[in-house]
Order: structure tokens, then sequence, then C-alpha cells
């Protein structure tokens, strides 16, 4: 199913290849999802790529990345079994996993998992066939095509991702795992499209996790819409560990509505060019996001984190805290909008970024940027970027800690900060453990996945078996 | 000779705060190191346990017959040298246990032992916390983040303790706290002496001496040892005030 072309990624190029396979692109569509598909590649051909003079872009150059030949894949490689391309085994982690394969939902056989309780796990284009119903009110209604190029460019090509929905009042036990794995013999450039619905004071962890297997370059737009009901909670963890010559934009539209409650984490261990877009909208009041990041990046790493939350409802309150250990010659951006709008009174606002840079040649560039239209706010921001502490480096190896274990225990102190908000306590273990191998440099792109890698202090094997969610 | 000093200079930023010092410490011995704030207590604390801001620019250390210019802080460390800081660093997000237990066993590593595994390690800590009289468990909370001023002197002791150093440089461990503590502090370093251990106390006051004897009692003043006697000099200095030494200089 794969063209066998391979080309840069470039506008003109994108625009024909929409032409040559409209029929396919729309062949699941309804006829409201394809006239929104029209709109995005309508959007796209007028926006084009950012490049460096689009704001929220200056300080992030894509063109190296979109500048190689990649291939184009617009359907499902021939692959149906999840864990023959990995195998996950957080030990205690009660998960239900989802395989992505370069961007495709891998089904094994059962499109959608259906439970007893109404929660609905699976292929996106499953689900646009059995439940139009659920997924029109939603999909693309989150994002802004007519500003984002691609968001718009992955609204005009996906057709399959990850649909999950848990109805009201239903609070999920199990945590669900999406896993998007990239695992090509050449340069890749990936699409894939997720649809998060939680209904009223539902209830669900996911922990959303970007791997490569092999060293190939790949370029990922990811596009994950996620709605929280009324009273709704949702733990969510994006978690990127991608090889040193891949690109990920990975773009995460929040929509909660009255009273709901967002914990979000990002930890971002490895990726030649990593781009967080998260954007957050209050869209009733008594709304509570949390948004925490962590980056460690090294060599020649790029890491962007933008973060936009709207409040756009009164009595709303959002955090967020990123923190951020830049090696060698690094380089980061922060990029925080908080947008109070007119009729949001009482907001609270925080706002924290705290870099550390470890060499001369590491770079952040960290903008905050709060636009109030409301008096009756709360607000602040802050932003640090320093060393490590040299009087703290000379008390620890003053009781005899080597300076390469001084270094490492600060480092994680520092990381520990926003690691140890992790709620669930076997994946906290897990991503201490990753957060160490990665700050001890021993952390591979493995060949099985690399949450495979063991804790020796929690030995406990766990084997998910898809047959059984 | 356990720990040699002659004609120490140093200077920071260029600007010189040891100025000739000479000091001799044999095992077995408790040498007080007294005088007045500012005139490079601290800093030969400093230079002793290896801190890089301060550069030696003339004379030697020799600690055991080794020259300690060519070890590290750690290396030194390593080598049963202890200093506990007049003002201890808060580390947040760095757990006690973590922290001693990365210590004691960089240190037996060292010394070519095994690591202690985890039980035996606790086991430790709770003796060692018996020693000093701890009764809170500081020992799950970040290193000094905080802890109140006592306590953070008295997790200095612990950690002396902890480490057995057969050098122990205690750098105003005595200030700012009340006599309980002060006697807390004194019994530790009471118990933990054994003839093949030495202590060099830095005090501003006589107090502390009434619970630790020195054998030494030496005046630091403007970047020299002015003046060296037994414990009575220490009532002497108690009795007249620094003054009396700055008339002398
Ligand atoms: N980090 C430093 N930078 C500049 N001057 C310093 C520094 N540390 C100590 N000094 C100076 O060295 C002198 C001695 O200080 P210190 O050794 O702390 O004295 P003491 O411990 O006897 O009170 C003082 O004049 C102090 O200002
Ligand atoms: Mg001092």
């Amino acid at each position: 199913m794969e063209p066998s072309a391979s080309n840069p990624i470039t506008r003109e190029y994108l625009l024909n290849l929409f032409q040559e396979n409209y029929k396919k692109l729309i062949a699941g569509d309804t006829p409201v999802l394809q006239a929104r598909r029209e709109m995005a590649i309508a959007a796209f051909k007028k926006l084009g790529f950012p490049d460096k003079k689009t704001e929220d872009w200056r300080s992030t150059d894509l063109s190296g990345s979109l500048g190689l030949d990649y291939h184009y894949p617009l359907g499902p490689s021939e692959e149906k079994d999840l864990q023959k391309v990995f195998r996950c085994d957080i030990p205690h982690l009660d998960t239900a996993v989802i395989g992505q394969l370069n961007g495709w939902y891998v089904s094994k056989d059962v499109p959608l998992i259906e439970l007893g309780n109404g929660i609905i796990i699976g292929s996106l284009a499953e689900a646009i066939k059995k439940y139009p119903h659920l997924i029109e009110p939603h999909l693309g209604q989150y994002t802004n095509v007519e500003s984002n190029a691609f968001a718009a460019l992955n609204a005009a090509f996906t057709t399959d991702g990850t649909f999950i929905y848990i109805p009201d009042g239903v609070k999920s036990e199990k945590a669900v795992q999406l896993v998007n794995v990239i695992q090509h013999r050449e340069n890749i450039f990936i699409q894939s499209r997720n649809l998060v619905v939680l209904g009223k004071g539902a209830k669900l962890t996911v922990v959303h996790c970007d791997d490569s297997y092999d060293y190939q370059p790949s370029f990922s737009n990811i596009v994950t819409e996620i709605v929280l009901g009324e009273g709704a909670f949702l733990d969510h963890y994006k978690l990127q560990n991608l090889n040193n010559t891949s690109t990920l934009v990975s773009s995460n539209w929040f929509h909660l509505e009255k009273e709901a409650q967002l914990k979000s984490h990002y930890i971002s261990l490895n990726g030649a060019l990593l781009r967080n877009n998260t954007y957050v909208r209050f869209d009733g009041p008594f709304g509570d996001a949390t948004i925490y990041g962590l980056y460690l990046m090294d060599r020649k790493q790029h890491i962007d984190n933008y973060v936009a939350v709207d409040h756009a409802s009164p009595d709303c309150e959002s955090k967020e805290l990123f923190k951020g250990i830049l090696d060698e010659h690094a380089t980061g951006v922060f990029n925080g909008h908080i947008l109070v709008e007119r009729d949001a009174q009482r907001t609270n606002a925080y706002q924290n970024n705290r870099n550390l840079l470890l060499t001369d040649t590491a770079k952040i560039n960290s903008k905050p940027f709060l636009e109030i239209y409301n008096d009756d706010v709360k607000c602040s921001h802050g932003s640090t970027t320093g060393q490590l502490d040299e009087n703290a480096m000379f008390y620890l190896r003053q009781r005899g800690i080597g300076e390469d274990n001084a270094r490492m225990l600060l480092m994680f102190a520092f990381a520990d900060e926003v690691v140890s908000r992790i709620a669930i306590e076997p994946l906290r273990f897990r991503i201490e453990d990753m957060v160490k191998k990665r700050l001890q440099g021993e952390l591979q792109i493995c060949e099985q996945c690399v949450l495979h890698c063991s804790t020796p202090e929690h030995p406990v094997e766990f084997r998910i078996d898809l047959s059984k969610i | 000779m356990l720990l040699k000093i002659t004609n120490l200079h140093a200077s920071i930023k260029g600007k010189e705060i040891l100025k000739g010092i000479d000091l001799e410490v044999n095992k077995g011995e408790i040498h007080a190191i007294m005088g007045p704030n500012g005139t490079g207590k601290s800093t030969l604390a400093s230079v002793i346990a290896g801190k890089d801001e301060f550069e030696v620019t003339e004379g030697e250390i020799l600690y055991n017959a080794k020259n300690l210019m060519t070890l590290s802080v750690e290396e030194r460390a390593r080598e049963g040298i202890f200093l506990g800081f007049q003002y201890p660093v808060e580390i947040p997000g760095v757990s006690m246990t973590n922290f001693m237990r990365t210590a004691v066993n960089e240190i037996r590593k060292y010394r070519g032992l095994d690591p202690l595994s985890a039980g035996e390690f606790l086991k430790m800590m709770e003796e060692k916390k018996k020693l000093v009289e701890i009764t809170s468990n500081l020992t799950n909370r970040s290193v000094n983040e905080g802890f109140s001023g006592g306590e953070k002197k008295r997790n200095e002791i612990f950690q002396m303790a902890m480490l057995e150093p057969t050098l122990a440089i205690l750098d105003e461990t005595d200030s700012g706290l009340d006599i309980d503590a002060l006697r807390v502090v004194a019994n530790g370093v009471n118990k933990l002496r054994t003839p093949e251990n030495a202590f060099v106390v830095i005090t501003h006051y006589q107090r502390l001496l009434e619970y630790i004897i020195p054998d030494f009692v030496h005046v630091l003043f403007e970047g020299r040892i002015v003046k060296s006697g037994g414990k009575e000099l220490a009532l002497e200095l108690e009795e007249k005030g620094y003054d009396w030494i700055k008339q002398q200089h």
C-alpha cells in the first residue's frame, strides 16, 4: 500500500499526493467528515509549512527535517500482530495497549474493543463506520486548521488512528496505553490522528508513547483531540523516545468542559527535533488543568514546547511546570501563551519554566506570553536558566560521591520535581528508571519497545495479551 | 602524623586569605581553632577539603604523608577527610537515604569493599541515628531541605557518624545551637573518638570546649595562627576577648 516515491516534504508534493489519492482518502468519510477534509486541504494549501518568519516557529527551524526524502504510507503496513512489533512490560501497570505502526492502527483482527460498560477503544476508521454519531461532534472540532498548518495537513490526509471513548459516569480502572511505533527500512513521513472522548464524570488514564525502533529518519505529524466532558478527569502522559534523526510534531488539543480536570505530563527523552503543541481550552467554569513537562536533550537535539491555555470561562485554574536539562549543543524553546478572555473572572494561571544548561553551547529560549483581558485574575510566570549548583556539588563530593554521580544526583533531583508528580506508581518507577538511564547516557532506542528495559527493583514480568483486554 | 600543614597560603579571586598556616595534627588528638569572624577559619577548612574556588599559592598539606593537592575533593573524602559545614547546603530532590547510601558505597568501593545491601544500609542508618539522638524520620527527607538550624547541624554529625572519617573538621557546628543540641553534637564527637582518628573543631566560643575537651587550641587571626596552647588558652580567650589578640598584632 505504500507509494514507492520518495520526496522531500513540500506543499506542492503533498497537494499533488492528495489529488492523486483523493478517492482513497475520502472512502471512509461521512459527508460531514468529507467536508472537513476539503476545508483542511484548502487551509493547508493557503498556509504551507511554517518557516522562521512564522510567529511561534521563530526559534525552531524545520527546513532541515522537511528537506529530507521520505516515503508516504497512505495505508497500513501488512503487520497485523502488535506483539510481533513490540512487547510492553511496565510491571504492575494494568493497561490496555493500543498500537500504531507508522501511524496506522494495528488491529490484529479486532479493530474495535467494546467493553460491557460502554468503553470503546480501537481504530478510528472503524469507529467512523460503526459510530459516526460519536465521532462527528468532535473530530476536527477542536483543532484550528485555519491557522495551524500541521493540524490542517493531518486532517487532510489521515484516515485512521486511535479512538477512545469513555461513556458518561464510567471510570476506567485500566490505563490505556497508546504506542506509536515507527519501524521502517527507509525514511518515512507519518501522520496519525487520535480522538479521545470522556463523557460527563468519566475518568481515564492515557499513556501515549512515541517510539522509534530503528535508526532511519522519520517525520511524524500526530494530532490528538481530547474532550473532557463535564466533571471528567484525565491523567495524561506523553512519552517521547525517538531516534536521533527523527522529527516529531505532536499536537494535543484539550477541550475541557465545566469542572473537568486534566493532568498532563510530557516526558521528552530523545529525538532530533521534538515539537509539542499543547492547547488547552476551558469551555466551562471551574475547570482545572495542570501541565508538566520534562525534557532531557543533548548532542544537537532540539526541543520546542509550545503551550497555549485559553481561559475562555471564569473560575478556572491552569498550572504549568516545564523543566529541562540541555547538554552539549542541544537547544530548546519554551513558548507559553496564557490567554485570559474578557469573561474569565477569577482565573488562576501559573506558569514556570526552569532549565539547566550543562554546557556553554546549550541554549534555551524561554518566552512567556500573557494576554489578559480581565482584571480579576491571578497570573504568574517565571523562568530560570542556570547551571548545577556548585555548593551542592561540593557538598556531595565532600561526602565521597564522585563528580559524575554527584552531577547525576543533582540532575535527577531537578528532574524529579516533575517525575514525582506521576500518580501511577509503576509508571513512575519506570519513568524514573528511564530518566536515570537517559541521564547516564544509557537509554537506548531498543530493538524491542523502549519500555522494555528491566527495572531490577521491580522485576515482575507483565505481558499484555491483546485478546484478553 | 595525620595532617601536616606547612606555610599554607591561599587566596580567592586574587585576595589572599591564608597567609602562612602551620598546623600538625596526630591521630587521637582534638584540636580547636578559634578566632574572630572573617579571619579565614572556614577558608582553611575548605582548602583542606579541596574546594577549588580557593587557590593554594604557596605551601603544602600532607595527609597520611600524601600531598593533598593531587587529590580531588571526593578522593580526599574517601581517604577519610570529613568537613562538617558551617552552612550545610540544602539539596531539594535528593533524599538523605539516597545521598548517604551513595556516599557510603562509593567510599566502600574506593576501599575495595562490597557495597552494603539495602537492609544492611538501613540498619546502619538506624544505629547512627541513635548515636546522634535523631528521633525524627529525617532519612526520607531531602538533604537539609526545610531543616531547622539545629537539625542541620545534627545532620552533619549524623553524616560524620555514617562515614566514620579519620580526620573530621567541624566548622562552627556549635553556632546557633541551644544547650541540648550542643550536648548532642559534643556527645556525637566523644562517642566517635578513637585513638585512630582526629578532630579539628572550629568554634567561636569556649562553650563547646566544655563538652569536647581539646588537646590543643589555636588562635587564627588574619590568615595566620598567632597563638597555640592547651585547653586553658580557650578560657583565657573567653576572658580577655579577641581584642586582646588584635592588640598584640
Ligand atoms: N567565596 C568568597 N569570595 C570572596 N571572599 C571570600 C569568599 N569566602 C571567604 N571570603 C573572604 O575570606 C575571608 C575569610 O573568610 P572565612 O574563611 O569565611 O572566615 P571565618 O570562617 O574565619 O569567619 C573573609 O574576608 C571573607 O570575606
Ligand atoms: Mg567561618
